[in-house]
């Protein structure tokens, strides 16, 4: 049970009746296409130049010019775009990466030391679950104001590097996949207590951390309320507020929304690069945490 | 993506609600500093931060920084006003560290005066004496009308005039209508061709306002102690009236504003004239570019035939936000770069304004006639708009909720639900109980 890479079981079961089936598959095939639709879309509107826009079929190609429109893009307010795609790549990724440090972390020291006022600790931290970021970003904004550390990167970075769902998650899946038996062989052998989490217990929670990892990238990379509250300066911004102060300007500056077409596909293409890359340990993952 | 910068859009709304409501109980009621903050340069060299979602500010700022090394200005952005930026400045202004200049449009302007976030720069040298330099309306929008007040300097305006499609009209032998009247008959004619005259927007109620406006109308008044608000003004109502008729007719669209089924449908040619502000031209000739060509402009339908009113729809103003520990420089830059040819000129390049200024119609982009328009020089019908604007509307303190409550009423009307005229007087008691929630006195 305490396998890490368990290969997806056969199903053995008794199958379901061809009706149910293709039911269900229809089903799936409408949600499919319903949520593909807008991206379809994107994807279209981002190849056609500015009359074709409003002039062609909204959901086919009309002249292919998608090289023509990024290279436009590139070049508007010299290639401010890309600037904040690396901005946001910086956010969510070096975010992620210590937010999953921090989680995994304490996640294990939940499960595995018992100590006066654990439980107490752990539901105050699942207690922050419930709260929205976005309730959170008006007082850190007075927060980093009072410090003056608003319009800096740190006033973005340092709140995305808490994640209390991946704390509860890494606390359910060390229990279940880091044996006591383990820990206590290692501490007989002489291993210190920060020595066996990053060479035992890390390898044996991978998959969770994979999971935290991937949870609070997407998070962090759509976290739109705390970077408008806290920047001012463009080129700190991360590509959603970016996208979302140009296409504020369209009505005054038409041409502006075809760069919003254009960055906005191109702004999901590091997510899917992260959710194809890392797709395999997320199911398990999940899978895991679901079933404990 | 869209999808996502909408529903980041409608948690925005919600949060700015809540932002806004605890900060106008926080401010206080309507007053504030009476006699104008005193005005004096600092020591040494400054450096002012301004923000604006105008885009390429830092072009104009350049131009300042060359020319005054001692007073640096440094630009920042965000979204527009109503985006997010209004509530940014009063976060920041109640966290004291509000950048010292700020775009904000003349519908916000009295709600950062009610909540005294905005300096009194009539004291700083010039500024009193500015006041010839722009168009009378923009004035009265920036002084409120009280003595040795100026809390803002005009950047921008949006005068009024009937986009049409000249070729259009010629061809189905339809005159271009110069009474509200004739607009009627001729959106009848119109719609036998099989095309509507115009597009009546559900969710644009400052454009309805610049029609009210036109019409003499008022939906706000303050007397120095308390607000009047007359959305149900005779005025208002006649105007609300006039596109009621229209919309049970069904001889207007109601395309929602902004989207690509409104540009396509003047692009295809269904629509066939937009009242619209100046900058409604980069609009249409974005949104619409198979009709290039096609395409003129003459002055606002009149309520009176031989009147020549104008309504305005837009425009911003530069204001000193309060905090600033430099209000005579930021007031000197604000001065300059609303009213330097080569300043306004900048701006007009990278984000098409049109200047408050008198003489802001001279600059050589507006002196040469356009190919979208036929090669006519459609800003000379402009400036004479500008003029014409009524110098004493008034824009209220809540303008934000106004134009949410009105919206609801507006597109209810355009379902079939209650009328405009409703959606007017259902405004007005919500929004007189919107300022009393906001502790700002109100006559009812």
């Amino acid at each position: 049970m305490s396998a890490t890479k368990a290969p997806v079981k056969k199903h053995n079961g008794p199958r379901e009746s061809l009706f149910s089936r293709s039911g269900a598959m229809l089903v799936m095939a409408i949600c499919t296409f319903y949520f593909l639709i807008p991206i379809w879309w994107l994807f279209v509107a981002a190849t056609k130049d500015r009359g074709d826009f409003t002039s062609s079929a909204p959901l086919w190609f009309a002249d292919f010019n998608l090289v023509e429109n990024i290279v436009n893009l590139a070049n508007y307010r010299d290639g401010l775009f890309f600037q904040w795609m690396l901005n946001s790549i910086l956010y969510a990724g070096a975010g992620a990466a210590v937010a999953t440090l921090f989680a995994t972390m304490m996640g294990y020291a939940l499960a595995k030391y018992s100590f006066r006022g654990r439980e107490t600790l752990f539901n105050v931290v699942l207690g922050g679950v419930l709260v929205p970021a976005t309730a959170l970003a008006l007082p850190l904004f007075l927060v980093f104001s009072q410090v003056g550390a608003t319009n800096t990167f740190w006033s973005v970075f340092l709140p995305s590097i808490v994640s209390p769902f991946g704390v509860y998650l890494a606390r359910i899946y060390a229990t279940s996949s880091v044996p006591d038996e383990l820990v206590e062989a290692a501490r007989i052998d002489g291993s210190g207590e920060v020595r066996t989490f990053f060479t035992v217990a890390t390898r044996l929670m991978t998959p969770a951390m994979v999971t935290i990892f991937l949870f609070q990238f997407v998070t962090i990379w759509n976290n739109f309320f705390l970077p408008l509250i806290m920047l001012r300066d463009e080129k700190l911004f991360p590509v959603t507020l970016g996208l979302y102060i140009w296409n504020s300007q369209v009505n005054q500056i038409p041409e502006i929304r075809a760069y919003v077409i254009i960055g906005a596909l191109l702004s999901i293409i590091p997510l899917i690069i992260a959710f194809l890359s890392l797709q395999r340990f997320w199911r398990s993952g999940l899978g895991t945490g679901a079933l404990k | 993506m869209a999808n996502r910068i909408a529903r980041a859009g409608g948690a925005l709304v919600l949060v700015s609600a809540l932002a806004l409501s605890a900060c106008s109980t926080g401010a206080g009621t309507d007053g504030g500093t009476d006699a104008a903050d005193a005005c004096t340069p600092s020591d040494g060299p400054v450096t002012l931060s301004f923000t604006t979602w105008l885009p390429g500010m830092e072009d104009a700022a350049a131009i300042w920084n060359e020319q005054n090394p001692d007073i640096q200005v440094e630009v920042q952005t965000g979204p527009n006003g109503l985006g997010g930026t209004y509530n940014n400045f009063f976060n920041q202004i109640e966290a004291g560290n509000a950048p010292d200049l700020g775009q904000i449009e003349y519908d916000a302007l009295p709600n950062f005066r009610v909540q005294d976030g905005v300096v009194n720069i009539a004291s700083c040298e010039g500024v009193m004496d500015a006041q010839d330099e722009f168009i009378d309306w923009t004035w009265s929008q920036v002084t409120f009308g009280e003595e040795d007040s100026v809390y803002a300097i005009p950047q921008d305006t949006g005068p009024e005039a009937l986009f049409y499609r000249a070729d259009l009209f010629e061809a189905a032998g339809i005159d271009i209508p110069t009474t509200w009247d004739e607009y009627a008959e001729a959106a009848a004619q119109i719609r036998e061709e099989g095309g509507y005259i115009t597009n009546f927007s559900q969710s644009d109620i400052n454009a309805f306002a610049g029609l009210v406006w036109q019409a003499d109308g008022q939906w706000f008044e303050n007397d120095g102690e308390a607000w009047d608000v007359t959305l149900d003004s005779p005025e208002s109502l006649k105007v609300a009236d006039y596109w009621q008729g229209l919309l049970d007719d069904d001889l207007v669209a109601t395309l929602p504003a902004w989207t690509d089924e409104w540009n396509n449908g003047y692009n295809s040619g269904d629509v066939w004239s937009w009242v619209s502000a100046v900058w409604g031209a980069n609009s249409i000739t974005s949104g619409a570019p198979d009709t290039a060509g096609n395409w003129a402009v003459a002055p606002m339908p009149q309520w009176n035939e031989g009147d020549s009113a104008a309504g305005n729809w837009g425009g911003s103003s530069t204001a000193v936000l309060k905090g600033s520990e430099h209000p005579y420089e930021a007031a000197q830059f604000a001065l300059w770069l609303n009213t330097d040819p080569e300043a306004l000129a900048s701006m007009n390049a990278t984000a098409n304004i049109y200047p408050a200024t008198k003489t802001g119609g001279d600059l050589p982009a507006f002196s040469e006639g356009l190919d979208f328009f036929g090669g006519q020089n459609i800003y000379d019908v402009f400036a004479a708009a500008g003029a014409e604007v009524n110098p004493d509307f008034t824009w209220g303190p809540t303008m934000t909720q106004v134009y949410t409550d009105v919206a609801d009423g507006f597109s209810g009307a355009i379902s079939g639900s209650g009328t405009l005229t409703d959606a007017l007087t259902i405004g007005q008691q919500k929004t007189i109980d919107a300022m009393k929630a906001a502790a700002i006195a109100v006559n009812e």
